[in-house]
């Protein structure tokens, strides 16, 4: 361990968690933008079933993504109680439709391990690693991979 | 950003204007309509190039402008008879200072060689008239462009300045008050004023409106001409100044500067004659201000969300049962009609002539002339059309390359123009107008035509139609349109870049326009562009298929209809056509392209009959037709990836996002289908 990893050990990073399914999911604070309740979505063509539709977001037209579909682990059935959180990543902007918010946590970086090798599947594309705390385990996605995926040759063949 | 990068910037914009006002008056000078007034315009275009790349040091820049001026100078004192020769000479060194100025511009510094032919032009033109002593002594001055400041320059003793002061109207309009500049020189040095009344009429023809009053001003002391000027900074556009020293000591021009800026000569030391004239000329036409394009951007869409707002209150409304005669409803008839013109108001900030592209023009044509020996005239109407900025922006690369084509296919060799009976100087037209809310433009040659026969046996041999195909000419002609398809032999250097006009048909379409192209053959080719004036609002017709809403663009709508069952005829591998009074068109349902369940059967729907853009007509089935409204596009591409058939969103009365058809893919997605459909059964 060089001196370099001790010191971003001690960084501290907050992530805000929610439910899919029956797992606990992290993002990085700073890639969410706002919170709302699910509303329904006007579906586009010949889109992947993890791609939801599109949201009238205070005149932006926002792709909503089923995180739960998104990792291979089957469509949401959305109700109002189901929560859309609305991450920006680099230019864009999308909405990830999961089932609810949960918690803020912070953590240091030398709380989070790295992707456990075993773990190659549709998820293992997204996580940046996984927290650690307590009894919990947190699965950190990375937003950037997720909103990247949503354009050209990932969503070609995932489609 | 770093200022001094700001004003950099600010000057590269400004280059911009003056070298196409530079080449509008060498176009002027060429076709013989140039008198003094255009002269001097390109005198004080270049001369400002000139003066602002001397303040960034760009030296070539500079020595070119310099020699270009000379000439430029002796055609303005008349000393040089401004014959063809001499317009295309100029008319080329007005494209190599372009080239200067980019090259400034990207930060390199342009090959000697690339400007030395020209400059040897333009010195053998300074020479013409013989025994020039201004040419001897610009000729004899090693140029330096250094920044100097004026003060230094002025004899150290100064004694003190005489002034002459006459503002003009517009220096009263914009509120300057000349007693306070007076004021002010006064506490530079000791100073006394003598009203000048020459200008003054009599009193019955006086206009309260103008300016009659000028100043003599004799400031004493040993003062730099700069803290003067600094004086006038704000109105020198706006007034005749003229800053005399009291005594003029006989200067000693130190070696190496040039020696326009720093004679004391009355012309030139009445501050910036040119920058003068300019601001006087620029006054004569019309006031602009310059606007950060995000801060329009940012008014547009507020004006669009306003629009969205004003919809959904109109719905809302509706929904209350309120009826459209009440108070209200009157209310909310005059905020649409006002809503409608602030939007109309927004979107004309954003639009400029098509001038800004058509100019580049005229310069490809000579350059491709050159290239190809031809003799090509270009004929350009209607650049006062004006289009939204963005359009115009795009439309520079398609234009190019139809140019392009028109002169090296279209057009015939002077040798072949004259056997076939034409005159050995080919005429490309270039022309826009507004038609029917739409801008047209065109671009059309009088060369030899598109030859039916080659582009037919190119097209089976890129195997893009089968060999037993039947084409109608017009089908023929729309070929050139096709992926892969280039008619050129031999890729030449003008027309094979790897574009080819499927990439033009791509811009336009992109653009939200068609391109169709007529030929004649031995009489010439015209390729017409027909373009949105905005990007940013839609008229279309807003119809439900299945639970979905989606919004056709009007512009592709020919006529909507309900269809019979006798006219459905079923056609291949099932698919319909439907009789449209004699005509046969390609039934297609919209829900079954877009994959959407549960939509109504052709017969109980409603067919719209659209027509894309070189394809031919579609009728498409929806469900109903919910109304007709303009609507605001917003792309989700940025936040998405692109569909096909879909060309973007908008957001409905009721806040929901709508799909906007995109009618030329909905037919491409239609054929790829049908292509499909033919080749399984065959194939197999």
């Amino acid at each position: 361990m060089s001196t370099e990893t001790i010191e971003n050990a001690s960084i501290r990073r907050q992530f805000i968690t929610f439910h899919s399914g029956d797992q606990e999911f992290g993002a990085d604070i700073m890639a969410i933008r706002e919170i709302r309740g699910w509303t329904k979505t006007t579906s586009l063509p010949h889109a992947p079933d993890f791609v939801r539709g599109v949201i009238n977001l205070r005149g932006v037209v926002l792709p909503v993504v089923d995180l739960k579909a998104r990792l291979g682990r089957g469509c949401t059935d959305p109700d109002p109680k189901h929560v859309v959180v609305v991450v920006k990543a680099g230019e864009r902007t999308i909405g990830l439709l999961v089932d609810a918010v949960s918690d803020i946590l912070t953590v240091t970086a030398g709380d989070i391990q790295p992707t456990p090798d075993l773990a190659r599947d549709a998820q293992a594309e997204f996580v940046e690693g996984i927290a650690v705390l307590d009894n919990r385990m947190v699965t950190i996605l990375s937003m950037d991979r997720l909103a990247a995926s949503l354009v050209g040759e990932g969503l070609a063949q995932a489609a | 950003m770093d200022p001094m990068e700001a004003i950099k910037q600010t000057y590269f914009q400004e280059c911009e204007e003056l070298l196409l006002a530079m080449e509008e008056g060498l176009i002027a000078i060429q076709s013989g309509e140039a008198d003094s007034e255009v002269i001097n315009a390109v005198f004080r275009a270049v001369h400002s190039i000139k003066g602002g790349g001397g303040a960034f040091g760009f030296e070539n820049l500079v020595a070119f402008a310099h020699i270009f001026e000379t000439v430029l100078d002796h055609l303005r004192s008349g000393t040089l008879a401004a014959d063809e020769e001499v317009a295309t000479v100029l008319l080329r060194a007005g494209d190599v200072l372009a080239d200067h100025v980019q090259a400034a511009r990207n930060g390199e510094i342009l090959a000697a060689e690339h400007d030395r032919e020209i400059k040897q032009q333009l010195e053998t033109l300074s020479g013409k008239e013989g025994g020039c002593d201004a040419a001897g002594d610009f000729d004899g001055i090693d140029f330096k462009p250094a920044v100097i400041a004026l003060d230094d320059l002025d004899p150290a003793a100064q004694q003190g300045w005489r002034i002459h002061f006459a503002p003009h109207a517009a220096l009263y309009a914009k509120a300057n008050e000349p007693a306070l500049l007076v004021r002010e020189l006064a506490t530079l040095g000791e100073t006394a004023v003598t009203s000048d009344l020459s200008r003054l009429p009599a009193l019955d023809v006086i206009e309260p409106d103008q300016a009659y009053f000028a100043w003599d001003i004799v400031l004493k002391g040993d003062i730099a001409r700069d803290k003067i000027e600094e004086v006038f900074e704000f109105v020198v556009g706006d007034c005749e100044l003229d800053i005399q020293p009291l005594e003029t000591p006989a200067p000693e021009t130190p070696e190496g500067l040039d020696v326009e800026t720093m004679a004391p000569q009355p012309e030139v030391a009445a501050g910036q004659p040119e920058k003068k004239e300019a601001h006087a000329a620029a006054e004569a036409a019309k006031q602009t201000i310059r606007v950060d394009l995000d801060k329009v951007d940012r008014l547009v869409n507020l004006v669009g969300e306003l629009v969205i707002t004003q919809a959904m209150l109109s719905q809302r409304v509706a929904e209350c049962k309120i009826p459209r005669s009440s108070p209200i409803g009157d209310g909310l008839n005059e905020l649409e009609h006002l809503l409608r013109e602030l939007q109309e108001s927004v979107m004309a900030i954003r639009t400029q002539p098509v001038k800004s592209v058509f100019q580049r023009m005229p310069r490809l044509v000579r350059e491709l002339a050159a290239q190809t020996n031809k003799k090509v005239r270009l004929v350009v109407e209607g650049e006062g059309t004006e289009v939204d900025k963005t359009v115009i922006e795009r439309l520079g690369e398609p234009l190019t390359h139809m140019i392009r084509n028109a002169v090296d296919h279209g057009l015939e060799t002077p040798d072949e123009r004259a056997a076939a009976g034409k005159p050995e100087e080919g005429t490309v037209t270039l022309s826009a107008e507004h038609r029917g809310g739409r801008i047209v433009i065109e671009v059309s040659d009088d060369g030899r035509g598109i030859n039916r026969a080659r582009v037919r046996e190119k097209a089976i041999e890129r195997e893009l139609i089968a060999a037993s195909a039947q084409l109608s000419d017009e089908e023929i002609d729309n070929l050139i349109f096709m992926p892969g398809f280039s008619t050129a032999s031999q890729v030449s250097n003008i027309s094979g870049r790897g574009v080819g006009m499927d990439v033009v048909r791509r811009n336009i379409v992109d653009l939200g326009g068609r391109i169709t192209i007529g030929s004649a053959p031995k009489s010439g080719s015209r390729f017409s562009l027909t373009l949105p004036l905005t990007l940013a609002v839609l008229d279309g017709m807003v119809v439900a298929v299945g639970d979905q809403t989606f919004v056709l663009p009007l512009a592709h709508i020919i006529e909507s209809l309900k269809p019979q069952p006798q006219d459905i005829r079923p056609f291949g591998h099932g698919r319909h056509l439907l009789n449209v009074r004699g005509a046969y068109v390609p039934l297609v349902q919209v829900s079954e392209l877009m994959g959407i369940k549960g939509a109504a059967k052709p017969l109980d729907g409603v067919v719209i009959l659209v027509e894309s853009q070189g394809t031919g007509r579609l009728a498409l089935v929806v469900d109903a037709i919910l109304g007709q409204h303009q609507v605001v596009i917003k792309s989700f591409e940025g936040n998405y990836r692109h569909i096909d058939g879909i060309a973007a969103a908008t957001i409905l009365g009721d806040g929901r996002v709508a799909l906007i058809l995109d009618v030329d893919g909905l037919v491409g997605r239609c054929r790829s289908q049908l292509a499909d459909a033919e080749l399984q059964p065959t194939g197999t």
